[in-house]
């Protein structure tokens, strides 16, 4: 009789996030759907337009890093550091393609995965040293290493010709190119006239599979393994959970996925530099208020709230003075509010 | 000779991050959060003496005393209104809250004084010290500061050994429940450390501002961080730990700056902490906790 009860409340919990996946696909689907009707029949604004990328872009973020903050309970301000990593590293790849003369829709397939994976290596290993620290430690080193990144990449001249490449710290002339040669990256200025392949089909692709990765994650044994040390530590590790293991996991999807909306961003914008605006570790606060309004370990909410937070002040131009002051009174007030208690 | 000179205005530096760091370390060893906000304190500070100084023309002195009234009253402020619901909160919640603080202050900042940069006097009107015949000079800003950041650390060294309250703060900070139950009143305590760590943050930020006479909104953002690193690498909830840290750091962003590259002098900065924190976690001169299950 109890196994029969058991077995009923599984299959109701299992239909439930069955349900609730799906509907979370539909929803994303459903809205490009009904914006790509709009576009053809042109009833939508050249503003508007130009926000559908960076729509897509801020949605991934927020829920790579919910899975970091939500689903695994530790907070990363670096976030903003592993979509530089997976801008630059693909942006690089692209403008070398153009230079080359090949610019087809498979030269960014292949940009969106290798800015994937060198994000991902990244986040691997950086999460060697930080994922030893708890909180506070965790939430700092982060940060650090997101500067680090910004100030590295500000700092690169990078070139290239039939040589090989040419990396120097202090400017153009110094790379000593050929003739032929060209250079990718001009220190502080970034990546000049880069190719724009981002399109708004695109970015809900990647949308998707982002959702599709997180969500199996969440109902997977990793998954529950890691929401288990999230919720206690110490009583995972005692029935066996490697800790290490799983904070790894989680950190390195994650900042793989950060890595593909960075090469989304970067491949919407004609010129790419590692500016405190764009990746900063206010970009990372920014996706993190995404986070805690979304609500934590929220797929779905983690969509719904970038989308509002950058839509509202976008279309409210009169409230854009005030947006962050917003930002910063809807963190503090969620958390007042919602917040856990320690066990 | 230059190296000298490099290495004076890194010490300099050095100690308005320990300054800031002391701050940090009080907060994190008695309320066991990250003050995210302390940073925007320093800024808030160099506001309040700029408007003292430049619009209502009060003299020095009294603008400073008068900022760090104000910053004591706001850190408290901050910390009765943000913190204090908080108290038994996960580490995540208090420490998004402080981020939520942190970035009000600076917005709030940005309303009301504008992004415009202002310039700002120094506090400190003295000349510079020449020495052997003019190749080495040392700005009066440099001399006091460090001078400053000695005279601090020594009263608060004295602070918390030989007062009551003091006494308090290192029992709070051992073990919250047994200092409640000595009649410690731990909520006061808590209010003083705040009071203190802002106090101080006014004094930094007159500090950092004669040294670097540009304010903005975001002025204490940066050295804010940096010196939580200070913090860190000196080992947190720790007041000599804090003092070496900073020093250590500003001469380390100095001497990268002027010998490296003043664009990844950052980069190394935050490098260091990377460093020590794998080699010794709780840094310098921290302590090793165990957790209890």
């Amino acid at each position: 009789m109890g196994s029969k009860l058991l077995s009923k409340f599984n299959i109701k919990t299992n239909n439930k996030s069955f349900l609730y996946n799906i509907s979370t696909y539909a929803i994303v689907v459903l809205a490009y759907i009904i914006i790509e009707r709009l576009i053809f029949t042109n009833s939508i604004t050249s503003l508007m337009k130009g926000l559908l990328v960076p729509l897509c872009t801020y949605s991934i973020l927020a829920i790579s890093l919910n899975l970091v903050v939500g689903i695994s309970g530790e907070l990363s301000l670096g976030h903003a550091g592993f979509m530089c990593i997976g801008a630059f590293s693909s942006a690089i790849f692209t403008k070398f393609m153009k230079e080359m003369g090949v610019q087809t829709i498979w030269i960014f397939i292949i940009a969106i995965i290798i800015g994937a994976l060198v994000a991902a290596f990244f986040g691997f290993i950086i999460g060697i040293p930080v994922l030893r620290l708890r909180g506070d430690y965790l939430a700092i080193v982060t940060l650090a290493f997101g500067e680090i990144i910004k100030n590295v990449i500000n700092a690169i001249y990078l070139g290239f010709d039939e040589k090989g490449v040419h990396i120097s710290l202090q400017d153009t002339t110094s790379l000593n190119l050929s003739d032929n040669g060209f250079v990718i990256i001009k220190g502080a200025q970034g990546i000049t006239a880069s190719p724009k392949y981002s399109t708004f089909t695109i970015g809900v692709i990647l949308l998707l599979i982002t959702i599709f990765i997180v969500l199996n994650l969440i109902n997977s044994r990793t998954g529950r393994s890691i929401m288990a040390i999230r919720d206690n530590r110490i009583a995972a590790e005692s029935i066996g959970l490697d800790v290490t293991k799983y904070k790894m996991i989680a950190f390195t999807l994650s900042a793989g996925l950060s890595g593909m909306a960075g090469v989304l961003y970067a491949h919407n914008l004609s010129t790419l530099q590692a500016l405190p605006k764009n990746f900063g570790y206010n970009m990372s606060i920014t996706i993190l208020v995404f986070v805690v309004l979304g609500g934590m370990g929220n797929v779905r909410g983690s969509i719904i709230a970038a989308c509002i937070l950058t839509l509202i002040p976008e279309l409210l131009r009169s409230l854009s003075n005030y947006r962050m002051l917003i930002y910063a009174v809807v963190l503090i007030v969620i958390m007042l509010f919602t917040h856990k208690k320690e066990k | 000779m230059s190296f000298l000179s490099y290495f004076l205005s890194g010490l300099s530096l050095g100690s308005i991050y320990a300054i800031i760091a002391l701050g940090y370390t009080m907060v994190y060893g008695i309320a066991k959060m990250l003050n995210f906000a302390h940073g925007d304190i320093i800024m808030v500070g160099a506001y309040m003496i700029f408007i003292f100084m430049n619009q209502l023309g009060i003299n020095t002195f009294l603008a400073i005393i008068l900022s760090g009234i104000f910053c004591t009253i706001l850190g408290m402020v901050i910390e009765k209104v943000a913190y204090k619901p908080l108290r038994n909160a996960t580490p995540l919640s208090v420490l998004i809250t402080a981020i939520g603080v942190s970035y009000l202050l600076q917005n709030l900042a940005l309303l009301i004084f504008g992004a415009n940069t202002k310039a700002f006097t120094s506090v400190i009107a003295l000349k510079p010290l020449s020495l052997f015949d003019g190749k080495l000079i040392i700005s009066a800003e440099s001399i006091i500061t460090i001078l400053i950041c000695i005279i601090i650390m020594v009263i608060l060294t004295l602070f918390i050994n030989k007062t009551k309250n003091g006494q308090a703060m290192i029992a709070v900070s051992e073990d919250k429940s047994a200092a409640t139950l000595m009649g410690i009143n731990v909520n006061k305590t808590i209010s003083i450390t705040f009071a203190i760590g802002s106090f101080l943050a006014a004094i930094a930020g007159a500090l950092l501002c004669s040294a670097y006479p540009s304010l903005t909104p975001t002025t204490g953002a940066m050295p804010g961080i940096k010196a939580f690193v200070a913090a860190v690498i000196g080992g947190i909830g720790s007041i000599p730990g804090a003092f070496i840290g900073g020093l250590v750091l500003g001469i380390l962003e100095n001497l990268s700056k002027a010998y490296i590259s003043s664009q990844l002098s950052d980069a190394i900065v935050f490098s260091l902490l990377i460093i020590v924190l794998l080699v010794k976690p709780t840094g310098i001169l921290g302590k090793n906790q165990n957790e209890k299950v």
